[in-house]
């Protein structure tokens, strides 16, 4: 499938796949995440149940300490 | 927009700030010099020595509740401003409730747990208030890796890669291009979408 992840295309080798599983196949590995599917927020919990489709816009946001 | 009637319309907003301390002073300061017309500030922390190297505030002040002791200094700052402070440890119903009547929220907080807890919760539960956030400032120098990164309602201003560590503190410099960026961008959502 074809998503936009972070305003850049992209393809992947499934046709949908969890928010979970885009992560670990992408190596996301800072621990505090944004994630939005088409501008919805997509919470923490709901990771593995959060389905991703052909033609999402994804955007996966780092958060790292500091302030 | 027209720069001559920026303080009629400044007047009348009220801004959240989360947190107290590099970002969050440093940010409500300048919003209290351009004449917002409320600040409502939250931290539940104390003001040690070691955060005079980047926190608004003084030598004088050290051992004070940093949320009183920044009303204080706002209100030197500019006395036409109110500014509402809470002595407490964030929680999303505190931010629900505490923030409720803000034209924006300033996420000012250092531990990445609460940036993100705070966020999950206003784009869930007040997706029509932007949020304005401070990822990534530590160390010195590499100004030019600082931007704005906006998402939706969610605007994320920093370098979005260097996390404060013992070998990376936080310094004055840095961490107030990254306030004041937050401040430039609440001053833009408020201004420009007024037109």
């Amino acid at each position: 499938m074809k998503i936009i992840l972070n305003n850049n295309p992209d393809e992947l080798s499934f046709t949908e796949m969890t928010v979970q599983e885009l992560l670990t196949v992408k190596k996301f590995s800072f621990r505090m995440l944004i994630i939005k599917i088409n501008d919805k927020l997509v919470k923490r919990d709901d990771y593995d149940t959060s389905v991703i489709h052909d033609g999402d816009k994804v955007d996966v946001i780092h958060l790292i300490s500091g302030g | 927009m027209n720069m001559k009637n920026f303080k009629e319309i400044l007047k009348v907003k009220c801004i959240g700030i989360a947190g107290c301390g590099g970002l969050g002073s440093n940010c409500a300061a300048s919003l209290a010099r351009v004449g917002i017309g409320k600040l409502i500030i939250a931290d539940f922390d104390v003001i040690v020595e070691s955060n005079l190297n980047r926190q608004y505030f003084f030598y004088d002040q050290i051992g004070q509740k940093k949320s009183y002791a920044l009303r204080d200094n706002l209100s030197r700052i500019n006395p036409a401003v109110v500014v509402e402070a809470h002595d407490i440890k964030l929680r999303p119903s505190d931010i629900l409730n505490i923030f409720k009547d803000c034209d924006v929220i300033v996420e000012a907080f250092d531990l990445a747990e609460m940036k993100q807890m705070i966020i999950e919760t206003v784009l869930s539960d007040m997706p029509e208030k932007p949020i304005v956030s401070g990822v990534g400032l530590a160390g010195w120098g590499d100004s030019n890796s600082i931007h704005v990164k906006q998402v939706g309602n969610l605007f994320i201003c920093g370098d979005a890669l260097k996390e404060v560590s013992d070998e990376m503190p936080p310094l004055a410099p840095r961490v107030c291009i990254v306030a004041n960026m937050e401040a430039n961008v609440v001053m833009e959502i408020l201004l420009d979408k007024n037109n």
